[in-house]
């Protein structure tokens, strides 16, 4: 097991999904049980099912001197930016480092993947990609991380980490261990997935995604909704920042076991989970809340369930918000890490949305509707394709401070 | 000044005219070599797995096999680092091409094959890895900030990692925009120590603000660093082949990295 590590401050983070732009808008849908999810109307070709859509990313167009970076990942990621103060916060942030001295870390799964099926079905007669869309660095997948570096003036570490729907909880790792060797003094971590062809095509394809709202471990649930979302965190060293909420830990692990469905047993998910317990130095009875991966998936389900239930006490809460933003792949770590932050300022334990009839592998830890309670430490599970598994522990900072 | 220094337990290199490491020290001497036949053997990979893996799950796997051997780690022990500046670009362009024609007939198998942690995901199955595995890229960056998170991942949890960068080449009209017209790939087995196996240090050092300088190996063709973005590896693997030394990569777009390399006495 891992040492435990020194935790650091969140001072700032921002989330935009289907709940609306900016933390206010999705405390008030949390407390109010209010889903974003929508019957799709995005899709290119009709796909019957909801999704978990932002609006406003259509009228959010990039600043003139972003121009090249124009697609909807970026839009939304400069929507995501604009809200909760955080350009300011990372504006201090760099006139307290330095542009060189915070590294940038960003999750996403297809990053502007969406232009480049854009340019694919308006091909020139020779068959080449439109003159608008020939924009190299669009058709990258580090174009997310590409943008937000010039739109934040960042000149650190920067890296696309992409690991399917871990991606955006594997970023917190990767900013703690370069800012504990001093490769870093803080960084900017988050991640952005808008909605696409690719993704709703391609989990239909799979048949993994459901025609109505998403029900996550409710026994008749059917398949995922979709989403997208935007989400941003400032980390730094505690003495920055001593009233502001904390990382404790986090865990990665592999599965070893199937490209698209999870280890039956949940091996790789229990060695996150445990592996961020012993970083964060935690019991699992300390643990207050636990946003869960909770996809609605049959598997991914049934697996998570029978892990919380074999290692969580029953005054440990647990639930999975994909039913309020739908699932945001590449963007779900952040948009819950977000969320489990939420939490424990407000201490509130939002209900697990969508399930109305509990699959039997629950047990008590499940929140099935809100518990207004004290949340002072808090973790959030993400998993992804591949096997790919990661956990992030969060508790409140210092009273007082 | 900021840095962090790791040791080299194992190397891999695989492009259309290097089967292995072994092919590039003889081609920095002069020396003429075979260039491998076909596909990338990818030998780790059981025989089902090796028919239905996409191309860059193949490239990948032959050099992390390669790297692995020379350490003599066990590669379910090895945290592994899996970085690439495209995917898989074959299957992007399959799902755009479908997708602006018959969206509803996209194949689920090159679907979940799309996903840039794929290389990882096969391997971590087919070594049985339970350890952390990632997936990044960095643009034209991506073995230089693939290195330097290995390296942090090596020295910040006491343990061995293993980098992987390898791009395929470019298809169908992606191929304008990403410029990749052949593949390349390179592992490196990195030790927060020295272990038996050891081959030299490397210490890294970043270099804010300075990418210029950026260093050509003077042996290495041109023709091979300009054909993927996964051949930055090559200045490293020319000091690794050729004995200590200096090169300076880039660790993101606007950050260079000075490595020096001291080879094992």
């Amino acid at each position: 097991m891992p040492e435990p590590i020194v935790p650091l401050a969140v001072s700032a983070f921002t989330a935009s999904s289907a709940l609306g732009h900016g933390l206010a808008a999705h405390s008030a849908a949390l407390e109010q049980a209010r889903s974003g999810l929508r019957a799709n109307d995005f899709s290119s070709a009709p796909l019957a099912c909801w999704i978990g859509r932002v609006d406003g990313v259509e009228q959010a167009a990039l600043p003139p001197a972003f121009a090249r970076w124009e697609c909807r990942n970026n839009r939304l990621a400069w929507l995501g930016l604009n809200q909760d103060g955080f350009l300011d916060a990372v504006a201090a942030a760099r006139t307290r480092y330095g542009k060189a001295r915070i590294a940038l870390l960003l999750g996403t799964s297809t990053a502007s993947i969406g232009a480049t099926e854009e340019a694919y079905r308006r091909l020139d007669p020779d068959g080449g990609l439109p003159d608008d869309m020939l924009r190299p660095p669009i058709h990258a997948p580090h174009s997310l991380a590409g943008f937000v570096a010039e739109a934040l003036a960042l000149e650190g570490p920067c890296l696309t980490v992409s690991t399917a729907c871990s991606s955006s909880a594997k970023v917190f790792a990767s900013a703690e261990r370069l800012i504990r060797l001093g490769l870093a003094d803080a960084a900017v971590v988050g991640g952005v997935d808008t909605l696409c062809d690719s993704v709703l095509f391609g989990f239909n394809a799979l048949e993994l995604v459901s025609r109505t709202p998403c029900r996550p471990f409710d026994r008749a649930r059917d398949g995922i909704s979709i989403g997208e979302a935007a989400g941003f965190a400032l980390l730094e060293r505690i003495d920055a920042a001593p009233a502001a909420p904390r990382l404790l830990g986090y865990g990665e692990a592999s599965d070893a076991h199937h490209m698209s469905t999870p280890h039956p047993q949940g091996l790789g998910a229990e060695l996150a989970l445990r592996d961020a317990l012993a970083r964060a130095a935690l019991e699992p009875a300390q643990v207050d809340y636990i946003n869960l991966h909770g996809t609605a998936s049959q598997k991914n389900d049934e697996v998570e369930a029978a892990l919380i239930a074999r290692v969580f006490p029953p005054s440990t809460r647990a639930s999975s918000t994909k039913g309020f933003t739908g699932h945001t792949l590449g963007a779900a770590g952040i948009v819950e890490a977000a969320i489990a932050l939420l939490a424990l300022e407000h201490d509130l334990v939002p209900g697990n949305l969508g399930g109305t009839d509990p699959d039997p592998a629950c047990g008590p830890q499940f929140a099935w509707r809100n518990e207004a309670r004290p949340v002072r430490v808090a973790l959030s599970n993400s998993f992804g394709f591949g096997g790919n598994n990661a956990c992030l522990a969060f508790a409140r900072g210092e009273a007082g401070a | 000044m900021s840095g962090v220094s790791v040791h080299v337990a194992g190397v891999g290199v695989w492009s259309p005219a290097l089967a292995d490491f072994a092919a590039l020290r003889a081609a920095l001497r002069g020396e003429a070599t075979t260039p491998p036949a076909g596909r990338p053997p990818a030998a780790v990979l059981p025989a089902g797995e090796r028919r239905r893996a996409p191309e860059s799950v193949l490239l990948a796997a032959e050099v992390a096999g390669q790297a692995v051997a020379m350490s003599g780690f066990d590669a379910a022990t090895l945290a592994c680092v899996f970085a690439s500046s495209h995917g898989d670009q074959a299957i992007t362009d399959y799902m755009c091409a479908t997708l602006a024609t018959v969206p509803a007939e996209l194949s689920p198998t090159r679907f979940h094959n799309s996903v840039h942690n794929a290389p990882a995901g096969y391997w971590t199955i087919a070594t049985g890895c339970h350890a952390p595995s990632n997936a990044v890229c960095a643009q034209r960056a991506s073995f230089g900030a693939g290195l330097l998170e290995a390296a942090a991942l090596a020295v910040a949890d006491g343990r061995a990692v293993l980098l992987v960068c390898a791009d395929i080449a470019g298809s169908g009209p992606l191929a304008e925009v990403t410029g990749c017209t052949a593949p390349f790939a390179s592992a490196l087995v990195l030790t927060p120590e020295a272990a038996g196996s050891t081959l030299g240090r490397l210490d890294l050092h970043l270099c804010p603000g300075s990418i210029a300088g950026a260093s050509a190996a003077a042996a290495v063709p041109p023709a091979w660093l300009e054909a993927s973005p996964s051949a930055a590896a090559l200045p490293l693997l020319a000091l690794l082949a050729q004995g200590t030394g200096r090169c300076r990569l880039m660790a993101a777009a606007s950050l260079g990295m000075d490595v020096h390399w001291e080879e094992r006495a």
